[in-house]
C-alpha cells in the first residue's frame, strides 16, 4: 500500500514537471493515509536519487541500470514493471510527459490497467481516487473511476499541482537494480538533436509573450517582438504561427509544442483553441490581448484589454518603458 | 509491405457540445462525425508509404454504423480495403477493451506496419496504438514526424518535447502513432470516390472477436469545466487600457 511517483530525467537533468507529479504524491499520499515513495529511474542516478530523498517521502528508488542510460519504451517498461511488482503500490503518478506517453501505456497493459492520461486533477472518494480528465481538447471535463485490483496509474498535466506547493523532508535512497538484457529492448535511439540551432526553453522563462493568428503576417512579428523585449519576455506563438514559418517551431506553446507555467501568459491575438490552452494555462497570471471579446482565452485570462492589438502592444511597449524608468 | 491503419470517427472539430440526459456521455443525434484528425495524417504517411514501397493500406475502424462514412472516405482516398469492427456501444469499453479489438482484427492479417494517430480529438487518452502494440508483443514508438523503411526494420524521428527530436530504429512488425502535420494530407479524388464503393468493407463484430471486456476505467460524469477565474477586463482607449495593465504589472503581479 503506497503511492509511487515516478520521477524523469534526461542525461542527468530533471524533468521539473516531475516535482508537480511529488507535490500530487504527497498531498494523495496524506489523503489516503498510506506513505509516497518515488522511483528515479536512469544510469547514474545516485545524485539525483539523493537530491529527491530531501522531499517529503518514505523511501527513493534509483531504479539503476546501464540500459536505462538513453530512454527505451521496452527498457522503461521492463524497469519500471519490475519495481512495481516489488514494491506493490495502489497507485502510479507520472508527469504527463513524451516520455511517459511513449511507455506507460505499456506498462499499464502489463497490469490489465488502463493509464489515466492527461489528469488536472485529483481526489479520494472513499479511499479510492477519482481522476479528472479533460475530454473532446477540454471543450468538456470527465471524472474517471477505476476498478480491478490495481494498481492504478495516471499522468498528470503540466500546472495541474504546483512545484512550490514541494514539502521537504529526508527519506532514505535504495538502489533497485531490474534485471534488463540488451536483446529484449527492440528500440535502437540515436541522438536527440534540434533542428534549429538555437535553443529555447521557454518553460523556464518568467513572462512569456505569445502570439497567434491576429498579428495576421510574417512582417507584423517584430510588434510583438518589442513587448516581449520592454518586458524581458520569452517571445513564443501558437501552433498556426510556426507552421507558417513565421516563428520558429521551437517557440510554440500548446499540446504539441512547449508546456509553460510562467509567472506572467501575455496572450497577444490568441483565441485560446484548446490545443494551447493546455500549454500554458498553468501560467499563474494570464493576461489577453483580443478583439473579440468572446474569445475562449478570457475564459482563462486573469487580465484582459478587448481591443486592436496594433494599437495596444505599442501604447503596452511606451507604458512598460516608462514604468521601467526606460522612456 | 502490408499497413494497417487504426482511425476513428470523431464529432467535427468546432461542435457545439452537449451533455447527454444521463451526464455520461455527449448528445450525439445533431452532431456531424469526420476522421480524427492525427488519423487522417497517419492514414496520409500510409497511403506515401505504398506508394514508394508497394504493398497494401487496410484501414481499420472500431465504431458504430456511422463510422462507415469515415471509412469510405479512407477508401475513397487510397486505401485498398477496410475493416469496420461494428459497435454501438463503445463507449462503454476503455481503452484496453477497444484495443484488444483492434488487436483481435489485426492478428489475422500479419501487417508488416500499424499506424495510427497519436491521440483522439474526443476522449484523447493517447495510447490505443501503444496499448495495441503491447497486446500484439510488437514494438512501437509514438509522436513520429518521419518514417523510413529498410528491409525488415523502420527508422523514425520521434518529437521530443522543446523542439527536440530522436531517430529511432526498430524491427519490423511495428506500431507507430503519427503526429499531426507529419505530410500534406491528399483530398479523394473523383476516381478515388467512384473505385471506393467497389473496394471492401468487412465488417466484424464484438461476438467474432471473442472479447469479454471489462472496463476498468469508467467515465462516471461529463460536464462543462468551470470558469476558474474572474477576469478583470481594463476599458477605455489604447493608451488608457495598457497603462492600467502597466500599472497591475508593476504593483500586484510585480514582474515589472
Amino acid at each position: 500500500m503506497s503511492v509511487l511517483v515516478v520521477l524523469e530525467q534526461t542525461g542527468g537533468k530533471w524533468n521539473r514537471m516531475s516535482w508537480e507529479t511529488v507535490v500530487a504524491g504527497q498531498q494523495l499520499a496524506g489523503e489516503m493515509g498510506t506513505e509516497l515513495v518515488l522511483a528515479v529511474p536512469g544510469s547514474g542516478v545516485a545524485a539525483l536519487a539523493a537530491e529527491a530523498a530531501t522531499k517529503k517521502c518514505a523511501k527513493v528508488y534509483a531504479l539503476e541500470h546501464d540500459l536505462l542510460k538513453d530512454y527505451t519504451a521496452d527498457a522503461y517498461t521492463a524497469a519500471v514493471e519490475e519495481l512495481i511488482r516489488a514494491v506493490n503500490p495502489t497507485l502510479v503518478l507520472f508527469p504527463h510527459t513524451y516520455q511517459v506517453r511513449d511507455f506507460a501505456p505499456k506498462l499499464a497493459t502489463r497490469f490489465s490497467q488502463v493509464l489515466i492520461s492527461d489528469v488536472i486533477a485529483v481526489r479520494i472518494e472513499s479511499g479510492s481516487p477519482v481522476f479528472v480528465r479533460l475530454l473532446f481538447q477540454g471543450k468538456l471535463n470527465g471524472d474517471v473511476r477505476v476498478s480491478g485490483g490495481g494498481p492504478y496509474f495516471a499522468s498528470l498535466q503540466a500546472g495541474s499541482y504546483r512545484a512550490e506547493a514541494l514539502e521537504s523532508g529526508s527519506a532514505p535512497v535504495e538502489n533497485f537494480s531490474p534485471s534488463l538484457v540488451a536483446s529484449s529492448i527492440r528500440q535502437k535511439p540515436e541522438a536527440p538533436f534540434r533542428e534549429s540551432a538555437r535553443a529555447v526553453d521557454l518553460t523556464t522563462a518568467e513572462i512569456i509573450v505569445s502570439v497567434g493568428r491576429g498579428i495576421k503576417e510574417k512582417e507584423n512579428i517584430p510588434v510583438v517582438e518589442e513587448l516581449a523585449k520592454a518586458l524581458g519576455a520569452e517571445l513564443a506563438a501558437s501552433r498556426p504561427i510556426c507552421d507558417a514559418g513565421w516563428l520558429p517551431m521551437e517557440r510554440q506553446v500548446g499540446s504539441s509544442g512547449q508546456t509553460v507555467a510562467p509567472k506572467v501568459y501575455m496572450a497577444v491575438g490568441i483565441s485560446g483553441a484548446i490545443q494551447h490552452l493546455v500549454g500554458m494555462k498553468g501560467a499563474k497570471t494570464i493576461v489577453a490581448i483580443n478583439k473579440d471579446a468572446n474569445a475562449p482565452i478570457f475564459e482563462v485570462a486573469d487580465y484582459g484589454i478587448v481591443g486592436d492589438l496594433f494599437e495596444v502592444v505599442p501604447a503596452l511597449v511606451e507604458e512598460v518603458k516608462k514604468a521601467k524608468g526606460q522612456a | 509491405m502490408k499497413i494497417i491503419v487504426a482511425i476513428k470517427q470523431v464529432p467535427v472539430r468546432d461542435s457545439q457540445l452537449r451533455v447527454d440526459a444521463n451526464g455520461r456521455w455527449i448528445q450525439e443525434g445533431d452532431l456531424s462525425f469526420e476522421i480524427n484528425e492525427p488519423d487522417a495524417y497517419a492514414l496520409e504517411e500510409a497511403l506515401q508509404l505504398k506508394e514508394k514501397h508497394g504493398g497494401e493500406v487496410v484501414a481499420l475502424c472500431a465504431g458504430p454504423a456511422r463510422a462507415a462514412q469515415t471509412i469510405r472516405e479512407a477508401l475513397a482516398k487510397g486505401a485498398d480495403r477496410a475493416i469496420h469492427i461494428e459497435e454501438e456501444s463503445l463507449n462503454t469499453l476503455d481503452t484496453l477493451g477497444v484495443a484488444k479489438l483492434l488487436a483481435g482484427a489485426v492478428k489475422a492479417e500479419n501487417p508488416d506496419l500499424i499506424l495510427t494517430g497519436l491521440q483522439s480529438d474526443d476522449l484523447g487518452y493517447g495510447q490505443t496504438g501503444v496499448v495495441l502494440a503491447e497486446l500484439l508483443g510488437i514494438p512501437s514508438s509514438t509522436i513520429i514526424m518521419q518514417v523510413e523503411v529498410a528491409g525488415n526494420s523502420i527508422r523514425v524521428k520521434r518529437e521530443l518535447e522543446d523542439g527536440w527530436f530522436q531517430h529511432i530504429a526498430m524491427p519490423l512488425p511495428a506500431v507507430l502513432t503519427i503526429q499531426s502535420g507529419i505530410n500534406k494530407l491528399r483530398y479523394a479524388t473523383l476516381m478515388g470516390i467512384k473505385k471506393a464503393k467497389s473496394k471492401e468493407i468487412k465488417r466484424v463484430t464484438l461476438a467474432d472477436l471473442g472479447t469479454a471486456a471489462t472496463a476498468t476505467a469508467t467515465i462516471e460524469k461529463i460536464y462543462v469545466p468551470h470558469k476558474s477565474k474572474q477576469t478583470q477586463i481594463f476599458e477605455g482607449d489604447a493608451k488608457t487600457a495598457a497603462a492600467k495593465l502597466v500599472e497591475k504589472l508593476k504593483f500586484e503581479v510585480r514582474v515589472i
